[in-house]
């Protein structure tokens, strides 16, 4: 998933912390999101942040009956903002890493990314053994960990394409020059669901890669705990599931 | 801040598979270009007013939109479009490689196209009007006269245009080529190390561009050889004071 853009991040945090530390006024948390990377976390035509996150994000402050804003902010910057206070929360689908963990902590993790090959609908390829892949040219979006799975598992058999951005890759997909894309799942789910992925469907196992997406907040925050309670909370009283089959229809938890 | 030599050791083959692509871009597309642009700024040059429009889009286009947005036009615009997946163009242009020599060479032409013209109208009429006082045929005082003259005033310019090229083709990483950029970037997204594989990067672009600076000069010294003027030892002899 996102995980690699982390290097421009540390940067960024260390210049970030000692710009700003301006207290937080009242209780009030405040929640990051990117607004980039639908269908988690999108910006409407009103400007207004919508997405899987978002509502996770909604039902956590219900759950905790807290006042919550949620603001849109870019990724490059969106941990140097957390650590600079500008709000207390990142949901925004992001994988935990280990890097991340040496500046922020995580709260128990709210979905589990996997990585899924997709193909054309007319293709004969059968992955049900990924020998089959051999020879073929397949592709993912640069700096993912779809792209590292690729190059890292595959890239002796396969002739891999990385692009740098996962819109490009759908368009090589559907102009043939892929054979096969490999790409995070849910985001691919919401692709195929649009007019442009009407040829293409999932084929093959999904790929666990133990990527585990969590909310972010800053080293020793106990919001961290209320957090999971609410998290645990909504989960157990049917409210995740419910949100959950707003944009997928299986389970991503 | 840990600058780390081992990544730029360990991945320096990579890179240096990325310069071979760089260089073959580089040389393909600023051939082609060359030879597109010669018969162009020809027609730029003309006085026939019809002919002399006739590339004007060509090149408004291509000189006035970026090259990235002709990439990514010719990469993935093209393939958008059903007839020319199924045309006999399609194998040429499905592959990266060829779309990025396309793109290259058609904005190259376009600059060098421009440059050229230049040239040609700065030469002196009184050479042209002694090619004509021989009765020289329009072809004949064309391979004679105007190009060679030509070759010579445009040489520093275009040597300009050929390392300007060498930093565009850092594109071609957009549409998937590992040219030295793609090679650099494909490393960084597995190491986490930009400083150090995009600074061994830019030695090697410097290293390039060092290499075809040297060559043109030399290239230069021969071509305009005649243009040299060192003021000759008698002049000194007379005056010392005028030595400069």
């Amino acid at each position: 998933m996102k995980a690699f853009k982390l290097f421009q991040v540390v940067a960024l945090a260390a210049l970030t912390t000692l710009s700003s530390s301006v207290a937080l006024a009242g209780d009030k948390i405040r929640i990051a999101s990117e607004g980039a990377y639908m269908p988690f976390n999108g910006i409407n035509e009103q400007g207004e942040l919508i997405g899987f996150d978002i509502d996770i994000a909604r039902a956590l402050c219900a759950e905790m009956e807290a006042d919550c804003e949620i603001v849109a902010q870019g990724w490059d910057g969106i941990i140097p903002g957390l650590l600079g206070r500008k709000y207390d929360a990142i949901i925004a689908s992001m994988s935990i890493t280990k890097e991340r963990l040496r500046v922020v902590d995580f709260t128990d993790p709210y979905y589990s990314n996997v990585l899924s090959y997709v193909v054309a609908k007319d293709s004969t390829l059968d992955l049900s053994n990924p020998d089959n892949l051999s020879g073929l040219t397949v592709g993912a979006q640069r700096a993912t960990l779809a792209g590292q799975y690729l190059e890292d598992e595959l890239g002796e058999r396969v002739n891999v394409k990385l692009y740098a951005t996962q819109d490009n890759a759908y368009l090589d997909l559907a102009s043939g020059r892929l054979d096969v894309l490999l790409s995070d799942k849910f985001p691919a789910y919401d692709w195929l669901q649009s007019e442009d992925g009407q040829g293409f469907e999932f084929r093959g196992e999904d790929i666990d890669i133990d990527d585990k997406i969590a909310i972010a907040v800053r080293k020793r925050d106990p919001l961290k705990e209320k957090l999971n309670a609410a998290l645990k909370a909504i989960v157990e009283n049917g409210t995740y599931a419910e949100i959950n089959a707003r944009y997928f229809p299986f389970s991503i938890y | 801040m840990n600058w780390d030599w081992s990544v730029i050791v360990e991945y320096y083959p990579r890179l240096l598979d990325g310069v071979w692509l760089t260089l073959e871009l580089v040389f393909f597309s600023g051939l082609l270009g060359l030879m597109l642009a010669v018969p162009l700024a020809l027609m730029r040059a003309s006085h026939n007013r019809w002919l002399r429009m006739l590339p004007f889009s060509y090149i408004f286009f291509f000189r006035g939109t970026p090259l990235l947005v002709q990439i990514f036009l010719i990469y993935y615009g093209a393939s958008q479009f059903e007839w020319i997946r199924e045309s006999s163009l399609w194998p040429i242009l499905r592959e990266p490689y060829w779309c990025a020599i396309i793109a290259f060479t058609l904005n190259t032409a376009a600059y060098s196209a421009e440059l050229i013209r230049g040239a040609i109208q700065s030469i002196p009429k009184g050479e042209l009007e002694a090619a004509d006082a021989f009765g020289m045929s329009r072809a004949l005082k064309i391979r004679r006269i105007v190009l060679p003259r030509a070759f010579g005033t445009v040489l520093p310019a275009y040597g300009n245009e050929l390392i300007l090229m060498l930093k565009s083709s850092s594109l071609a990483s957009t549409i998937t080529l590992l040219d030295i950029t793609g090679a650099a970037r494909a490393v960084i997204a597995r190491t986490y190390t930009p400083l150090e594989i995009f600074a061994a990067a830019g030695v090697l672009y410097l290293i390039i561009a060092a290499i075809m600076i040297g060559a043109f000069r030399l290239l230069e010294l021969r071509l305009n050889r005649h243009q040299h003027y060192k003021m000759p030892a008698e002049v000194t002899a007379v005056d010392p004071r005028l030595k400069d």
